[in-house]
C-alpha cells in the first residue's frame, strides 16, 4: 500500500520533472534558432526558397478553405442579421470575423496540419537518414542552415496565408450574401469599409497570424529535430506536432485577443 | 589505436561493438569520457563549438547509407561543401563538382534528384561530396554495407584511388573481411570495448587468434556465441541428470 504510494509520487515527480526539462530544453533551442539566424540576412535566399515551399504547400488548402468559411459566414450571418432587419451589416460582419478571428486562427490550424506536419517529417528524416550528422561533419550548423531558414520562412509565410484566407473569405460571403440571397451590394461593401479599422482590427489579425507562425512553426521543427531517428519516431512526432500547436494556437488567440480585447 | 597518415586503416568488429562511435569520436560528435582524441596534435574532445567546425574542415565522412540532402540534386549535394566553406565563383564551383563527379563516374548523373538514384549511386555521389574539399582525413562508415557485387568492387577500388591521389588518411569501419582486407594497409578488430587484435591484412590472415578466425572465417559459433547468454537450454526445459 504505501509500496504503491509512493510508486505514484515518484512517477508524478517525473513527470512533471521531464515536462519541465521538455519546456527549457525547447526554450533553449528557441533561443539557439533566433541567435543563429544572423547569417541569414545575408542569404535571405536561403529564407525566400522556403517561404516559397510553405506558401506553395498551403496555398491550395487555405484559399478553398477561406472561400467555404466566407461562404457559411455569409449564409450564418445573414440568418443571425436578418433576425434584427440589419442584414446591410453583412459585410461587416464577415469583415470582421475573418480579420479579426477566423482568419489567423482558422489558418495556423490548417498550416498546422499541411506544412507544420511536412516539416516535422523533413526534419526527421533528415536526422533519420543521418543528413544533420553529415551537415555537422561538413562543419555546417544544422540549426544555422536547415532550421532558422524554415523557422523564419514560416513566421513570415503565416501572415500571408491569412492575409488571403481572409480575403478569399470575403469574396465567399459576398458571393453568398449579395449575388445568391440578394443583400445590397453597396451596403456590403459600405458597412465594411466603415465598420473595420485598420489598426485594431486588421492590424491585430496580422499580429495574431506572426505569433501563430513563430509558435506552429517552431513547434513543427521542434518536434521534427527531437524526434527519435526511426520511421516510428517521425510518425510520433508529426502527431504531435498537430496536436501541440493546435492547442498552443487556440491557447495563444485565447490570450491575444483578451489583451487586445482590453486595449 | 593510432591511424598513420596517407594510410589507409581498417576498424572491424561485429555489429554494435563501437566501430562508428570511434568515428564519431573522431568527429567530435560525442566526447570521450576518458582518455584522449588527438588529431594533428589537438585533443578533439576539449574543442568548443568553434574549433570543431574548424577541425571538421579537415574532415570528410562518407555515412553508411550516403545521407545526401535529398531537397538537393546531385550536383548541388557536392557543390554543397564548397559552397558553405569557400569563396569559389559558380564557374569554379561547377567544373571541381564536375571533375568530383566525373571521378566517381556520375558526371551525367549530375540533375538527378537523390530519389532518383540507387544506393550504390548514391554511395558514389556521398563519396564525391565527402572529398570536395580535398580533405586530409577520410573517414568511411560501412562503405559497403547493402551493395550488390559490382558497387562494392566499385566502392573499394574507389576508396583506395582516393587513397592513393589525395594522400589522405582514411579510415574504414566495416565488417565486411574480403573486399576490406583487399585494400587495407592495417586492420584494427575491436570486440567488447578493447582492440582484439590488428595488424596487416596478411598477419591477420595467418592468425591463430580465436576472435580473429571466427571473425575472417564466419564461423556462427566462437568467442562471439550463437546463444544469448543467459540460463541453460537444461534449465530452460526441466531437463535434470541427463548426459550434457
Amino acid at each position: 500500500m504505501m509500496h504503491e504510494l509512493v510508486n505514484r509520487i515518484t512517477r508524478l515527480g517525473s513527470f512533471v520533472r521531464s515536462n519541465i526539462a521538455g519546456i527549457g530544453h525547447a526554450t533553449k533551442m528557441f533561443i539557439t534558432v533566433i541567435g543563429r539566424s544572423t547569417g541569414l540576412l545575408k542569404r535571405f535566399r536561403l529564407v525566400s526558397d522556403q517561404v516559397f515551399f510553405l506558401g506553395n504547400y498551403s496555398f491550395v488548402i487555405i484559399a478553398v478553405s477561406g472561400l467555404f468559411v466566407g461562404f457559411v459566414l455569409g449564409l450564418q450571418g445573414y440568418y443571425t442579421l436578418n433576425r434584427y432587419g440589419s442584414e446591410q451589416a453583412l459585410g461587416l460582419l464577415v469583415a470582421l470575423s475573418l480579420t479579426r478571428e477566423l482568419g489567423p486562427v482558422v489558418t495556423a490550424l490548417l498550416f498546422a496540419g499541411r506544412a507544420g506536419t511536412s516539416l516535422t517529417a523533413e526534419i526527421g528524416l533528415m536526422k533519420a537518414g543521418e543528413q544533420l550528422s553529415a551537415m555537422e561533419m561538413m562543419a555546417v550548423d544544422p540549426v544555422a542552415r536547415v532550421i532558422a531558414p524554415r523557422f523564419w520562412a514560416g513566421v513570415i509565410a503565416m501572415p500571408i496565408l491569412a492575409a488571403i484566407f481572409s480575403a478569399v473569405g470575403i469574396v465567399g460571403g459576398y458571393l453568398v450574401g449579395v449575388p445568391l440571397i440578394g443583400v445590397d451590394s453597396g451596403a456590403f461593401w459600405s458597412q465594411m469599409q466603415g465598420g473595420v479599422d485598420v489598426l485594431k482590427d486588421v492590424g491585430n489579425g496580422v499580429i495574431k497570424s506572426v505569433v501563430f507562425g513563430i509558435a506552429v512553426t517552431f513547434i513543427a521543427l521542434y518536434q521534427g529535430y527531437e524526434s527519435k531517428p526511426t520511421p516510428e519516431g517521425v510518425s510520433l512526432a508529426t502527431t504531435r506536432t498537430v496536436v501541440i500547436s493546435s492547442l498552443a494556437v487556440l491557447a495563444l488567440d485565447f490570450l491575444l485577443t483578451a489583451v487586445m480585447f482590453s486595449t | 589505436m593510432s591511424f598513420a597518415r596517407g594510410k589507409l586503416t581498417a576498424v572491424m568488429g561485429g555489429s554494435g561493438c563501437g566501430k562508428t562511435t570511434v568515428l564519431r569520436l573522431l568527429g567530435g560528435q560525442v566526447k570521450a569520457n576518458s582518455g584522449k582524441v588527438l588529431f594533428e596534435n589537438e585533443d578533439i574532445s576539449l574543442l568548443n563549438n568553434e574549433g570543431l567546425i574548424k577541425i571538421r574542415r579537415k574532415m570528410g565522412m562518407l555515412f553508411q547509407f550516403g545521407a545526401l540532402f535529398t531537397d538537393m540534386s546531385v550536383f548541388e549535394n557536392v557543390a554543397f561543401p564548397l559552397r558553405e566553406h569557400t569563396p569559389l565563383d559558380e564557374p569554379t564551383i561547377t567544373d571541381l563538382v564536375m571533375l568530383k563527379l566525373n571521378a566517381v563516374g556520375l558526371r551525367n548523373a549530375r540533375d538527378l534528384m537523390p530519389s532518383q538514384i540507387s544506393g550504390g549511386m548514391a554511395r558514389r555521389v556521398a563519396f564525391a561530396r565527402a572529398v570536395a574539399l580535398d580533405p586530409p582525413l577520410i573517414m568511411y562508415d560501412e562503405p559497403f554495407a547493402g551493395l550488390d557485387p559490382i558497387a562494392l568492387g566499385v566502392t573499394a577500388r574507389l576508396i583506395k584511388e582516393m587513397n592513393n591521389a589525395l594522400g589522405a588518411t582514411s579510415i574504414l569501419v566495416t565488417h565486411d573481411v574480403p573486399e576490406t582486407f583487399g585494400i587495407a594497409d592495417y586492420v584494427y578488430f575491436i570486440a567488447n570495448g578493447k582492440i582484439a587484435a590488428e595488424g596487416t591484412p596478411a598477419e591477420l590472415m595467418k592468425s591463430e587468434d580465436l576472435f580473429v578466425r571466427q571473425f575472417i572465417d564466419a564461423q556462427p559459433d566462437g568467442p562471439v556465441p550463437f546463444h544469448y547468454p543467459g540460463k541453460t537450454l537444461q534449465d530452460d526445459f526441466g531437463i535434470t541428470g541427463a548426459a550434457s
